[in-house]
């Protein structure tokens, strides 16, 4: 029976579902369709509908007491066998409205811009239709009222990744083709999945129901430090891990950037990678009850959050840099969700999803604006000839520098600021470090790009991009300045709004965590001036030495060649791999498992049963001598046989 | 005076043994042949002697069933023969062997 939709919540279904829409459209009549403006159009329609929906469950949701605003939609059922029971449905909460308004509203701008930047692409369609069905799965990832649902989201947005990253296929891309990079990014992440299922195993062993709420309500019965869900939660970590690049399983998203600069805005640095820290905030009860758990995520967190700061450094290539950026990043967020302030952690999400999508169009518009050079020691000046560009990437840099009233110094102090008032001094420190590392390399960055003068060909002729491009670029840089206030904390005067707005989705977690011990305002004031004050410094010395091309990055380099030469090759972090993971198993496979396992063993049984059936049918085949009066003479032979043995009975 | 049944069954199996005796031992095709035949009227005669014996008319009806088969299984062998020694000069069955393998 249809009903007609009377609450707004209950189209989220179509939200959901225009994507997928758009994806079989567009993949299966995209390359009939000679108009791109028509496949552009009805990409970022389906998605900017989503989005339309998305802002009107949200402002019902905001009329709507805080007690009546989870909802969940029940679509169809899906799976049915013995106890397990999952459904096809969607649960509209504070948290996953949040992510839905990230997804399609990022989606929908790069979309737009996608229309302009893959302008003469022989695979324009394709991409938009890749593009759709990342939408979809990235949707039904973070709508999903269920583990397996999510799971489904989750693999399907590791599909799109790895047809997006390797989407110019036959290119080359460092030492082989972007095919090879998209591999990695879709292998690397199988570890992670991995872990996500063994968890899921876990948790419906343990509760015998994959649904969020049930699993919750359970769970909240749980003792704390039950070693069940310590080991569930690490699963379900490891599997967030690897989506969200963290350490151990962060390399592949540096060499994701083979793929389409929208790409790596949309789904390497704005959506794709915040899976993880969506997933763990889901799970915030389950995580709250491990406290073990808890300190690895922060711990992992912080350290990923320096460790990939201290790469950013040195990198040469403009994605490059903004790709360990967003690894840095994301390990703030899981410092955020690590030391118990989910709601710092996922306003995190959203700045980031602002000005890292704004950082990553505008190299895109720098790459495009180039042909395709993405050595940012072969820019510079570009400021002249490239000014909404060179504009708006200056202010996702101090945004993402922790300058403020922009919106990155909201959501890293409020991390920050957390970390140390729970009282994880060392974490802080690190995390205060890598802050300071962040305003230097984003500066650096800049500086090489923009500024100085020109390291570029006389052959090019850079321009600025279409509007296709720059208008989601300005959005971006408008949100990029006042996507913090949402997140004003109180010692500033102001409401903490994301925080308060989500707080019900934290309760129960906040309760097991029983949060306490809150320092003196005077501390988080000091802590401010701590964090803006290093922040200022790194950009300092970062314009100070490449803005005007000064020898000290030079003398430096050469005075700690031994540092140097480590953080250019990435703390080897590939190379250790290749050598403890990789070549052992590919080496294993060939000299083991195929020239021993393979060949010896399954081929010498297959072959042998057939080389057993053809001496049996030569040895037997001689009875059938072709004489015929030999055959007559046996069937004789048998019928007197039978005959006797009648008689004889 | 009536001549007993046993008398047309013993005939009818000495009939079959010589012709299943031809049948293995001649090298002949055209006298195999003739031994097939003979197997067959020794079956022919048995049908007849027991339905005279029974009174019943059913065995001398399928007798002409069997004379037709014979006597298209005739033509269609000879024609075999025929055939054969056209393309091997010979209808010796020994050195036909080459249905084998």
């Amino acid at each position: 029976m249809v009903t007609i939709p009377t609450m707004a919540y209950e189209l989220v279904g179509y939200a959901v579902f225009l994507p997928l829409i758009g994806f079989i459209f567009n993949g299966l009549f995209g390359r009939k369709i000679k108009s791109e403006l028509l496949v552009g159009t009805i990409g970022s329609a389906s998605v900017g509908i989503g989005f339309v929906i998305a802002g009107a469950i949200f402002f019902e949701m905001l009329a709507a007491p805080v007690h009546d605003r989870v909802h969940v939609v029940q679509l169809v059922p899906w799976i049915k066998a013995g106890t397990l029971s999952v459904n096809v449905a969607y649960q509209v909460d504070q948290l996953s409205i949040l992510m839905m308004l990230i997804v399609t509203g990022i989606g929908f701008l790069i979309h737009i811009y996608s229309i302009g930047y893959m302008h003469g692409d022989p695979g324009f369609w394709r991409f938009f239709a890749y593009l759709n069905l990342f939408i979809f799965a990235m949707l039904n990832l973070v709508m999903a009222d269920n583990f397996l649902l999510l799971f489904l989201g989750w693999e399907g947005v590791g599909l799109c990744s790895y047809l997006l990253i390797g989407f110019w296929y036959d290119r080359k891309f460092e030492k082989g083709t972007t095919g090879d990079a998209a591999k990695k990014a879709f292998i690397v992440n199988r570890i992670g999945d991995f872990g996500f299922l063994i968890g899921m195993f876990l948790l419906f062993e343990t509760f015998g129901s994959l649904e969020f709420q049930t699993v919750f309500l359970q769970a909240s019965a749980f003792p704390e430090r039950t070693p069940v869900l310590t080991w569930m939660t690490l699963a379900l970590f490891l599997g967030a891990t690897g989506k969200s690049a963290q350490i151990p399983l962060f390399t592949w998203l540096p060499d994701a950037m083979a793929g389409p600069t929208p790409v790596s805005a949309l789904i390497h640095a704005a959506t794709m990678v915040t899976a993880g820290v969506y997933m763990v905030a889901r799970c915030s009860v389950l995580f709250a009850l491990a406290p073990t758990t808890m300190l690895v995520v922060a711990i992992i967190g912080a350290s990923t959050a320096l460790f990939a700061a201290t790469i950013g450094l040195v990198q040469n290539d403009i994605k490059k840099v903004l790709a360990y950026s967003t690894i840095s990043q994301l390990g703030y967020m899981f410092l955020g969700l690590g030391v118990g302030a989910f709601a710092a952690g996922l306003f995190h999400v959203l700045t980031h999803a602002f000005f890292k999508a704004l950082l990553f169009l505008g190299s895109g518009a720098v790459i495009h604006a180039l042909h395709d050079e993405q050595d940012i020691q072969k820019m510079g000046g570009l400021k002249s000839h490239l000014p909404v560009t060179s504009r708006t990437f200056l202010i996702g840099a101090v945004a993402i520098a922790g300058i403020p009233p922009l919106s990155g110094f909201f959501s890293k102090d409020e991390i920050l600021w957390k970390t140390f008032s729970l009282g994880y001094g060392s974490l802080w420190i690190i995390g205060f470090i890598g802050a300071a590392l962040t305003a230097f390399y984003m500066f650096r960055l800049y500086s090489l790009t923009f500024e100085g003068e020109k390291r570029w060909g006389h052959d090019k002729h850079p321009h600025e991009a279409p509007l296709f491009m720059t208008i989601p670029l300005m959005v971006l840089a408008a949100l990029s300045i006042i996507g913090g206030f949402v997140g004003i904390p109180k010692s500033l005067g102001g409401g903490n709004a994301i925080e308060h707005w989500l707080e019900p989705v934290f309760e129960h977690a906040n309760e097991k965590l029983a949060i306490a011990g809150h320092a003196a305002e005077s501390t988080e004031y000091l802590l401010m001036v701590l964090s803006v004050a290093v922040a200022v410094t790194g950009i300092l010395f970062a314009r100070r030495w490449y803005a005007t091309r000064s020898e000290v990055p030079q003398q430096l380099s050469n005075r700690f060649s031994g540092l140097y030469t480590l953080l250019w090759n990435k703390w080897y972090v590939d190379e250790l791999y290749d050598a403890t993971v990789v070549n052992p198993t590919v080496k294993s496979s060939e000299k083991l498992l195929w020239r021993v396992i393979d060949i010896h063993a399954i081929d010498w049984c297959v072959n042998g049963i057939a080389r057993l059936l053809g001496w049996i049918s030569r040895t037997t085949r001689v009875v059938q001598t072709g004489v015929a009066q030999n055959y007559v003479f046996v069937f004789i032979l048998g019928v007197v046989v039978i005959i006797g043995w009648i008689i004889g009975k | 005076m009536e001549v007993p049944l046993q008398y047309y069954l013993f005939l009818s199996a000495i009939m079959f043994a010589i012709g299943v005796a031809g049948v293995l031992t001649r090298r002949n095709a055209i006298v195999v042949f003739m031994c097939i035949e003979l197997m067959l009227n020794s079956v022919n005669l048995t049908l007849i002697a027991y339905s005279s014996f029974l009174g019943d008319v059913t065995g001398q009806v399928l007798v002409f069933f069997v004379m037709a088969v014979a006597a298209a299984e005739a033509a269609v062998g000879l024609a075999i023969v025929i055939a054969l020694f056209r393309n091997k000069q010979t209808i010796n069955i020994d050195e036909i062997n080459i249905l084998k393998w």
